[in-house]
């Protein structure tokens, strides 16, 4: 495979001045024909790389990325790694995937740094300490790890939150996900991408899919900036992008494309040990190791693509951040910035075939995409490999829009009475 | 912020305004004749294009008209407004 | 004077207004206008900080917004603030500063060990490590984690104000140095709407560091004069040390004003600072240049500083900032350093230049002072750790090294256009050859960028560019420009090219050289990023951390990319720089809340009789905005035992609620009856005048999502009630069904929430009390009915009706005289026994009956059916939703619907969103998946059953009447058996006993 990164291979190539480590991944051109090609290198699409060629044996096989890898929504999130989903079918879905964070950095060999400082779901009301239980409870039974902290447990879990009784929402109590956490996000890209390539994969950058060839309703390639490329099994991650390469192919998708923010504040001295997140004034921040803190933001309320966001979220997100930690308001926000994000009607992924024979779809991750990373690229890659779902993914494809088996975690999050 | 050109009270910003997604989806006259492909297509699939896209807005915090606004989503601009009901403008008018 | 380094004259400081200050404990002084980096530099201070990832020790680099290095911690308590440029703090008397990311002190740091493992910590060194054994990872983070960061977060509240301010103007400037000036003037005197805003405590920005001189006097006269001009229009705002700081979409501009620096005592009630949003049609950025640094081993020494900064230092606040100075430069601006500080009788050791010649007017000046100029020389290194002591330099062609002696070094590699806010509104960039930099590709529509900003070398090319885009500014907005000379005249000398290719030290040199001085990245670092193949742009950065600190590499960017560049063996113009986004400059969190912080986060919204209820000792709950009394304890009153009693109250007696903040729409118009039915799945039209009927309300997939009463008022006219949280967002779903699908349609929907105020008399004895009170037969009310009346005079609207399925009215009154009749019911009551009761008894009293809780019993995926609805859809009309019920899976058998749940001890109430199980299991973790058939979603003790009821969403539902099932609480299985979703009978009484 590739030289191994360690603790003695860093302690060598000190030695040398660093002078001879290899490139991450290789720059090749792209060959004229693969047998299945990932539209897509963000972490999702590589993910699905790196499962095909180790749980399926298809190394024959390209990821093509318009720009370059992880750049995309890969490299905008708030890195928040967590399974405590309410619905079965999410929760397993999520889980999966958090158990393989548990043991990624090892098994690719490069530090994605997950650390699973824990995640609290705060609840601001009596509706919120209702729906908490529900979605704990599930948790629990669903077999992920899940608890309900009391207003004093949160206070002393993170003592910069405002848990005083007369706040404007007061803090009522959380669930706690103990297992969840916090991962760096390039590195999981930069990882995968070292891990697919040493697999014999072919990562081609600045290679834009401009259309999709089909004959007799099946793909038989794509045309790209960089000439023709004929396969049989085409696999599309592209997130916000989705609806663009569903309109080549011919079809639509149920998605809108939102922008989502997020902004960073100035390192600091560690002041926050877990994720906090709250749904009632729609905030969720976490420390990252460099010492930002690391905020995340609702939707804008209008389709775009433009990888920018408008100010008043960022208002209504700080508004909220302060409310819970009137601490902050001398800490000054640093870089802010915004992904395109595709959202189905009920916030949950489409992992499904699509009205084109051999051409598959993995989008619709909407604000969630991060967590499931590799969880979805094993799933997506299943389904790649077999042309069947897998069956953490039926739950998820495209038939659920026509019965109306939807899997509504939009709604369980959002409604108040 | 957008600034958004509401027919009736001139341009204001986008945070008096809320977006009602696509417009010119045709609610079907006799929904129940159609099967659950065709209306599951009516409800959720949308074009959801990279450029020009025709979309309802309404006023909320200010007259609660609704209105049609031709924008580009890579650009943001706003090419035009026009009424509910009104075809879009053709291409190439701005 | 006890600044040992602040020159005898000169400067624009306050020499009257000596200030004492503290910096790490050292009690100094500085003077009014100074910077805490010009005082600090006043007293000798060189060392100021610690680098973010070796702990190095760091020196003040620049003079402004550009600072990587002289970042400190300011004031103490609730107003401590971390990263605070000093550079940029304006100081006052008795600031107290501190160095930060240094342990124990700043002299002797322990951090600064990292330095000596630097060879193990090149760029991305933790991505390859850390990895095994798995379970200590989180003992290296959190050591990492306690390494990093630089200064640290208050731990309590901030007491501060801050406030907001919008603003629309014609032509936004930004920066009032020469080129913002004339741009300001042009526009101006043109008779635009001007916005003049700019970073600093006063106008002139770079010429404030210089000796210019424009139209014959000195520059800082032509600013004063430029100053007073634009204050003296009515339609010209200048704002000073306001930060333009994002620029977003459609010309909207968010800037940071700053009022008080932190810990900075207020005397007169000015908030700290304010966030101005502005809406500006045009925008002129005219935000100057940051200069460049040179990269040589050990280039980020203490005493080692920007060309500009020196001599500004020493023009601006009469400060030197070393004794023997040498200036290293690859252009010949950096000689104006060397002539400015000889001319305030500061030693100067010798000019370096990198280019292979310095023949310019300005060399040939300098040299005319007897100042010795090296030319084709390359930077070997320097001497000193805490601070330069000398510059080791040789010719570029090799040879002996010289050092020369010196404790300041003065580099520059010449300027960085400030292109921040016009890459930000989406403007192109592209390389110079000539500037070695970014500059902006042409203009955008309504957006130029002049002067320095766009590379603009000269004065009198900056005051041109002004001038110019200030009048195609405001002719662009309608106004016509005036022809007038512009008397612009400046004594410039030529200048040699800037040699931007020689600025880096040969890698043979050893020694580190920063690229990035705040994250400490090195040339190194850079080549062996891309040696790797993080050899983008954005990669780079990310994998290198460059330019991703505090000063988001305002001055290392463009070296960075030029090394990339050379180590592609590219040329610069296939680099396309990363994107520059908000802010330019780090905002506060507090000048973004503004004041809408504490009782302002959102607005709280209470009923007439919110005063009642507080005064009588409820407790609120929050529902949406809404305050809500939830129960009405007695002293050392339990809720339970609050809820209890008001539920026996309203089931034995009469008791009074407050029902107000529940939704109303008035509904009118020829078409309202048709309207009324294609929004509810039940039939309305059926109502007679007078009617009232329950609906629900559904959304186009067929999912329930509001509830309430419609009552007939007249033949075109009815009443629609919502939930308290859906008031708006149901009408606001009318109207759009009216305005956009069914324009037909003559009807009007207003919202009358807050029009009315609503009481519930409930309780068998409630038609006793209201009887006298009313000047209409009660008795002649068929339940569900509403008739008009006054009640104790008070025209009102009397419904015969209840949520808690007992006997009761409401009764809906103008919101103003509300209060006067909820006194007058309460007291015709008392004889009755009346109290008044809250939201958790109303939840209880409608469990009981089975009435179901939009938010307890739909979740956004419950259909009618679900509920037990089915046989009341009015399936022979249209209604919004219909079509989507008939979709595979909403006719499923095994839906989870309503039933009721009885547990086996009469005393436990099973906790609301508890999982019910078919089989008990013992624990989740061995069982797991446990297959989960339903929840509860109601869940109370009633006084009245005189046990715990629930109600729950149960596949198959009544199906499984009978069956006992399990709930899954705090893992333990409680035995539930499901019942029908209602628990009284007929009668009222208990219908399981």
């Amino acid at each position: 495979m590739f030289d191994r990164y360690s603790i003695f291979s860093l302690a060598r190539n000190a030695l040398s001045s660093h002078q001879n480590w290899p490139r991450a991944w290789r720059n090749p051109a792209p060959r004229r024909r693969y047998a299945a090609i990932i539209v897509g290198g963000g972490g999702h699409g590589l993910a699905t790389a790196y499962y095909l060629a180790r749980e399926y044996g298809i190394r024959d096989v390209a990821v093509l990325e318009r720009g370059l890898i992880g750049l995309g929504n890969s490299g905008r999130n708030t890195t928040i790694v967590r399974s405590n989903y309410l619905w079965d079918a999410s929760a397993q879905l999520y889980e999966h995937s958090l158990k393989i964070w548990e043991r990624l950095s090892r098994e690719i060999n490069y530090n994605v740094m997950f650390s699973q400082r824990g995640v609290l779901n705060l609840a601001h009301d009596a509706h919120g300490l209702r729906e908490l239980r529900r979605r704990v409870e599930a948790n629990r039974l669903n077999g992920i790890d899940s608890e309900i902290l009391s207003t004093a447990q949160v206070q002393r879990q993170v003592p910069a939150l405002n848990c005083a009784p007369d706040a404007r929402y007061p803090i009522l109590g959380a669930s706690f996900q103990r297992r969840g956490g916090v991962a760096r996000h390039d590195a999981l890209v930069w990882g995968l991408a070292r891990a697919v390539d040493a697999l014999g994969i072919d990562i081609i950058q600045h290679c834009e899919v401009t259309a999709i060839r089909q004959a007799g309703g099946r793909i038989i390639g794509v045309d790209t900036s960089r000439g023709p490329i004929d396969a049989r099994t085409v696999g599309v991650a592209v997130a916000g992008h989705s609806s663009v390469l569903a309109h080549m192919a011919g079809f639509r998708l149920p998605l809108q494309s939102h922008p989502l923010q997020a902004f960073v504040s100035e390192p600091i001295k560690p002041v926050l040990d877990t994720v906090v997140m709250s749904n009632t004034v729609h905030v969720y921040v976490s420390q990252s190791d460099k010492g930002e803190l690391v905020v995340g933001a609702g939707m804008d309320g209008y389709k775009s693509y433009s990888q920018r966001g408008s100010f008043p979220i960022v208002e209504a997100t700080v508004n909220a951040l302060v409310e819970l930690f009137p601490s902050f308001r001398r800490l000054k926000m640093l870089r802010q910035w915004a992904g395109i994000v595709d959202v189905a009607p009920d916030a949950s992924p489409i992992i499904s075939r699509t009205p084109v024979g051999g051409l598959y779809f993995n989008c619709g991750w909407g604000t969630g995409g991060f967590k499931a990373t590799p969880g979805s690229g094993h799933v997506f890659a299943h389904l790649l490999a077999t042309g069947e779902p897998h069956p953490l993914g039926e739950p998820f494809t495209l038939d659920r829009f026509v019965t109306g088996a939807l899997v509504d975690e939009h709604g369980a999050a959002a409604v108040a009475h | 912020m957008l600034l958004i050109p509401c027919p009736w009270c001139g341009p204001r910003d986008e945070t008096e305004f809320t977006c009602g997604g696509e417009a010119h989806i045709v609610t079907p006259r006799a929904p129940e004749d159609l099967d659950d492909e065709a209306w599951g297509e009516f409800l959720y699939l949308r074009t959801n294009p990279k450029g020009r896209c025709a979309e309802r807005w309404v006023h909320t915090h200010g007259c609660r008209r609704w209105f049609n606004v031709l924008r580009d989503t890579v650009t943001e601009r706003i090419l035009t407004v026009y009424e509910v009901g009104a075809r879009p403008p053709q291409a190439g008018d701005d | 004077m006890t600044e040992r380094n602040r020159l005898e004259a000169g400067g624009r400081i306050d020499r009257s207004h000596p200030l004492e200050f503290r910096f790490d404990g050292r009690s100094l002084t500085g003077y009014r206008g100074d910077t805490l980096a010009s005082a600090l530099l006043a007293n000798g201070v060189h060392l100021v900080g610690r680098s973010f990832k070796y702990h190095r020790p760091r020196g003040v680099l620049g003079i402004g917004a550009e600072e990587p290095n002289a970042l400190v911690q300011v004031a103490r308590g609730a107003q401590t603030e971390p990263n605070v440029r000093a550079t940029q703090l304006m100081l006052y008397e008795g600031l107290e500063a501190s160095s930060q990311n240094r342990w124990p002190s700043l002299a002797v740091d322990l951090g600064g060990l990292a330095d000596l493992a630097s060879s193990w910590m090149p760029a991305g060194f933790y991505y390859k490590t850390f990895m095994w054994p798995a379970r200590l990872w989180p003992f290296y983070e959190r050591a990492i984690r306690r390494m990093a960061g630089l200064g640290r977060a208050p731990a309590a509240a901030d007491p501060d104000d801050y406030d907001h301010m919008h603003a629309h103007c014609d032509v936004l400037v930004v920066g009032a140095g020469a080129a913002g000036l004339a741009a300001a003037l042009a526009a101006a005197r043109c008779g635009a709407r001007v916005i003049l805003a700019d970073d600093q405590s006063e106008a002139g920005g770079q010429l404030l560091g210089e000796r210019y001189e424009i139209g014959g006097r000195s520059a800082l006269a032509w600013v004063s004069g430029a100053m007073a001009e634009l204050r003296a229009m009515s339609e010209v705002r200048v704002l000073q040390r306001t930060t333009i700081t994002g620029h977003y979409d459609h010309g909207y501009l968010i800037g940071c004003q700053v009022f008080r620096e932190p810990g900075q005592p207020d005397p007169v009630g000015v908030p700290r600072q304010r966030l101005w949003k502005i809406r500006a049609r045009r925008t002129v950025i005219a935000a100057g240049s940051i200069e460049r640094p040179l990269v040589f081993p050990d280039n980020d020494r203490p005493g080692i500083m920007l060309a500009f900064a020196a001599r500004a230092y020493c023009n601006r606040y009469g400060v030197r900032s070393g004794s023997r100075v040498v200036v290293v430069t690859a252009c010949d601006d950096a000689y104006r350093t060397a002539l400015d500080l000889a001319a305030a009788g500061v030693g100067i050791a010798a000019v370096v230049d990198l280019r292979p010649s310095g023949s310019g007017h300005l060399p040939r000046q300098v040299r005319a002072r007897g100042i010795e100029v090296l030319i084709g020389q390359r930077i070997v290194g320097v001497r000193g750790r805490a601070r330069v002591e000398a510059l080791r330099t040789q010719s570029s062609a090799g040879g002996a090294i010289r050092e020369i002696a010196c404790d300041l070094v003065a580099m520059s590699a010449g300027w960085i256009p400030s292109v921040h806010l016009f890459s930000q509104a989406r403007g192109e960039l592209q390389f110079d050859e000539r500037l070695g930099v970014f500059v902006p590709l042409g203009r955008l529509e309504n957006v130029v960028c002049v002067g320095a900003a766009r590379g603009t070398a000269s004065l009198r090319g900056a005051l041109q560019d002004g001038f110019f885009a200030g009048q195609v500014a405001a002719q662009a907005c309608g106004l016509a420009g005036r022809e007038e000379a512009q008397d612009i005249a400046t004594v410039e000398p030529e200048e040699a090219p800037l040699d931007w290719r020689g600025i880096f030290g040969a890698a043979s040199l050893g020694g580190r050289q920063f690229v990035d001085f705040q994250n400490d990245v090195t040339v190194d670092d850079v080549r062996l990023a891309v040696r790797e193949g993080y050899d983008a742009p954005e990669h780079l950065k990310r994998y290198t951390t460059a330019g991703m600190g505090v000063d988001q590499g305002r001055t290392g960017n463009i070296n960075v990319l030029a090394l990339l560049a050379e180590a592609r063996a590219e040329a610069m113009t296939t680099i396309a720089p990363t994107t520059f986004r908000p802010p330019y400059q780090a905002l506060s969190f507090g000048a973004i809340a503004g004041a809408l912080v504490g009782p302002l986060h959102a607005p709280t919204r209470k009923t007439p009789m919110h005063d009642w209820h507080a005064g009588r000792g409820a407790v609120f709950e929050n529902v949406g905005q809404w305050k809500r009394p939830r129960h009405y304890p007695s002293a050392g009153e339990t809720l339970q035992a609050a809820v209890d009693r008001e539920c026996l109250a309203v089931r034995r007696g009469v008791a009074i609620a407050d029902v107000s903040t529940l939704g109303n729409i008035d509904v009118q118009g020829p078409d309202a009856e048709a309207f009324i039915d294609r929004i509810y799945c039940t039939r309305m039209s059926a109502l007679g005048i007078g009617r009232c009927r329950y609906g629900l309300m559904l959304r186009q997939d067929g999912m329930i999502f509001d509830d309430g009463i419609a009552a007939r008022l007249g033949e075109q006219h009815y009443l629609v009630s919502t939930t308290t949280a859906g008031a708006a967002s149901v009408f606001a779903w009318m109207e759009e069904w009216l305005q956009t699908e069914w324009p037909d349609l003559r009807v009007y929907c207003t919202s009358v929430t807050e029009h009315y105020a609503q009481i519930a008399l409930s309780g068998p004895r409630s038609l006793e009390l209201l009887g006298p009170l009313v000047d209409i037969e009660l008795d002649a009310m068929p339940f569900m009915s509403m008739r008009e009346a006054r009640v104790a005079g008070v025209p009102a609207r009397v419904f015969r009706l209840s949520y808690t399925g007992g006997p009761g009215f409401e009764i809906a009154v103008p919101a103003g005289r509300a209060y006067e009749l909820w006194t007058t019911l309460f007291g015709a009551g008392e004889r009755f026994g009346i109290i008044a009761y809250g939201t958790e008894a109303m939840h209880v009293l409608r469990a009981e009956r089975g009435f179901i809780m939009v938010g307890h019993e739909t979740d956004g995926s419950v259909t009618p059916g679900d509920l037990g609805f089915e046989g009341r859809l009015a399936m022979d009309k249209p209604f919004i939703g219909k079509r989507s019920l008939r979709r595979a899976d909403l006719l499923r058998l095994d839906r989870k619907r309503l039933v009721g749940l009885l547990t086996q001890a009469p005393d436990c109430v099973l906790p609301e969103g508890a999982q019910l199980l078919d089989e008990p299991i013992d624990s989740p973790q061995s069982a797991a998946p446990v297959a989960m058939i339903g929840h509860v979603t109601s869940s109370y003790f009633s006084a009245h059953c005189a046990r715990s009821i629930a109600l729950g969403l149960v596949r198959g539902g009544q199906a499984r009447l009978g069956d006992t099932l399990y709930a899954w609480v705090d893992g333990r299985a409680i035995e539930v058996t499901v019942t029908a979703p209602r628990f009284l009978d007929a009668a009222g009484k208990y219908a399981y006993g």
